[in-house]
């Protein structure tokens, strides 16, 4: 019985979020520099001309919104991850030093000129080993004993945060002026990504991501309750920690690899969506998914149209928006 | 009787120091065992031995003729469930809360509890009083109500065995009574084995079958509250003067303290007449 009018209700959550996806993305599909109404895009969808349109539609808004998509959830479900497992509501994707490690790395090879010997996918395949590199640093360190240390996680994430940004700035003193446009505009984060094997590998790894999590979700519910009490309730905290904690540093290394460093998603996301669903992560983590893809598919379509023809960083959007609506959001509510 | 948990030698500790060393104590099926000493005597790493959060450096723990390093992690928690002291709550209800007792009790691919675990969670909640606010939030709730949605929590586990370590810290004597009333009953109706950690010598007394007094580390004494509860043996562990009278009603042992004051005025006086 009751059962069921949970199940329900998380339907109906599910089931609007999804609604305000697939309105927003539409949305993202019509706006621009260039408008096209809504009938003009489901003419063109049915059938495939050479026109300017059809090129704006396919060719570089739809990637955005399908990249937007699988970044936005992937950030929102490492947010939620994360607090839950450090119990800790401060707690988002980056702290644990995994983009300081992908910055490093794609600034790296900006300036040693990767780039421009290898090609596009040079950036994102250096700012993933950098993710990777300080996975694995973070990990080992935190392992005492074969038992990973949560506080250890979060302090050695921070550290590494900030050498890795010290270094970054000391890169970019060096560095000509070509090397430094390119790296700021890469700092600050951007859904343009042309290549199309990378948006079908962010889809792919978000949404193997989730279903993942999912097997997690009522250890991370037990988890809420502190580690001995989630291990008196039958749980194997340590494989829960370690696994949780390798599948949020794959999802944010992939995501900040690709987009650069888009803040504010993995942190606001989750607690918007706490406030309004509960603290179940059953239905936590898919509402966040859904509501990160939308937030971070907005923020975008509003990073290119506000003063379009120019393109703002949508990372100065998702913190200006997600800061405003977050803050208000608390006021309303507490 | 027959036995349900046998420690045998068991030694263990945080890091190279040990705190428990050298434990031997078996407990039969229904009984109910307060563990006394002072602080720092052990009890909570006891009950965290048998629980296996911390591991043990020497001996075994047996449940039932089983190693418990054999028993799996769920499997174990449907056997043995542990109410530990007071630990933060987040903001969820004290059903949900509750439910999260159902955890070991979930299929393998089950995300979702079914019209049993609610029928479970119905049940253990109006057995500990807590249905009447099950819809509120559990930060919300005062320190005795929190208590007995812990031990709700604990009994939706449906174990044998339940471990309590302090539950009536921080109580008032009337939610101290109610606590320990409801386990009382609930080792008498249902058959519970409790193992209960108590700071309070005179509830201990009332409500246990047997206890067991540590010192530094090791089991001092253990028996009835009669055979352990004599003056001499709490001024030797707790080095303070106390008088143990006899509770008129139940008739099982109370401990006075005494103020240190009154001792040496006491001690004065009597000098004098001598």
């Amino acid at each position: 019985m009751k059962s069921n009018k949970k199940i329900t209700r998380w339907c109906i959550y599910l089931f609007v979020l999804g609604i305000i996806l697939l309105g927003i993305s539409l949305l993202s599909l019509c706006v621009g520099s260039a408008a096209i109404p809504v009938r003009k895009i489901i003419s063109l969808l049915s059938k495939a001309s050479d026109s300017a349109e059809y090129s704006i539609l396919f060719n570089i808004r739809l990637p955005r919104i399908i990249l937007g998509f699988a970044v936005g959830g992937a950030l929102s479900i490492s947010g939620v991850i994360l607090q839950g497992m450090f119990r800790n509501p401060l707690v988002e994707p980056y702290t644990l030093g995994i983009s300081g490690g992908a910055a490093l790395g794609v600034v790296l090879s900006i300036i040693a000129g990767l780039s421009r010997r290898l090609g596009g996918i040079s950036l994102p395949v250096s700012g993933f080993l950098g993710a990777i590199l300080v996975i694995i640093l973070v990990f080992y360190l935190s392992i005492r004993k074969r038992v990973l240390r949560i506080q250890g996680l979060l302090l050695y994430g921070v550290m590494i945060s900030f050498v890795s940004s010290s270094l970054i700035m000391l890169l970019m003193a060096i560095s000509g002026a070509d090397e430094l446009r390119g790296i700021v505009f890469w700092i600050m984060g951007s859904l343009e990504q042309p290549n199309w094997l990378l948006i079908k590998t962010a889809v792919w790894v978000s949404i193997s991501g989730l279903i993942i999590a999912y097997f997690f979700s009522l250890q991370l519910n037990a988890l809420s309750l502190g580690e001995e009490d989630a291990r008196a309730l039958g749980i194997n905290v340590e494989n829960t920690k370690k696994v949780l904690f390798l599948l949020t540093s794959v999802l944010t290394g992939m995501s900040v690899s690709i987009c650069g460093i888009i803040g504010f998603v993995g942190l606001i996301v989750p607690h918007f969506i706490r406030l309004l669903v509960g603290n179940d992560q059953r239905i936590l983590l898919g509402a966040s998914f859904l509501c990160g893809s939308s937030f971070l598919i907005l923020s975008d379509t509003l990073a290119r149209t506000i003063i379009a023809p120019t393109e703002l960083p949508v990372g100065v959007i998702t913190g200006i928006i997600g800061g405003s609506v977050f803050i208000f959001a608390l006021t309303k509510f507490k | 009787m027959n036995t349900l948990l046998e420690i045998k030698g068991l030694t263990c500790g945080y890091d190279a120091r040990f705190f428990i060393q050298e434990i031997n104590f078996s407990l039969e099926e229904k009984e109910f065992v307060g563990i006394i000493g002072p602080n720092g005597s052990g009890k909570t790493t006891f009950l965290r031995a048998i629980t296996r959060f911390l591991k043990s450096q020497k001996g075994t723990v047996i449940f039932k003729g089983r190693d418990v390093r054999q028993i799996g992690f769920k499997e174990f928690a449907r056997k043995i469930a542990v109410v530990s002291q007071n630990q933060p709550v987040n903001d969820i209800t004290v059903e949900e809360f509750v439910l999260l007792g159902r955890i070991p009790h979930f299929e393998k691919m089950q995300f979702l509890e079914t019209a049993h675990d609610f029928e479970i969670a119905r049940k253990v909640m109006s057995l500990t009083q807590t249905s009447k606010f099950k819809d509120r939030l559990m930060r919300e709730l005062s320190g005795g109500e929190r208590q007995l949605a812990f031990i709700a929590r604990a009994l939706a586990q449906e174990p044998q065995l339940l471990l309590l370590d302090e539950p009536t810290t921080h109580l008032d004597i009337g939610h101290q009574v109610a606590v320990l009333d409801l386990l009382k009953k609930l080792n008498r109706e249902c058959g519970l084995t409790v193992i209960i950690v108590l700071h309070d010598l005179n509830l201990a007394s009332e409500y246990c079958q047997r206890l067991v007094l540590m010192r530094e580390g090791r089991i001092y004494k253990a028996g009835h509250p009669d055979e352990v509860l004599s003056y001499q043996i709490i001024e030797e562990v707790y080095k303070t003067v106390v008088v143990v009278e006899k509770n008129p009603i139940s008739l099982r042992p109370y401990v006075l303290l005494v103020p240190e004051e009154e001792r040496r005025a006491r001690s004065k006086k009597y000098g004098k007449e001598e």
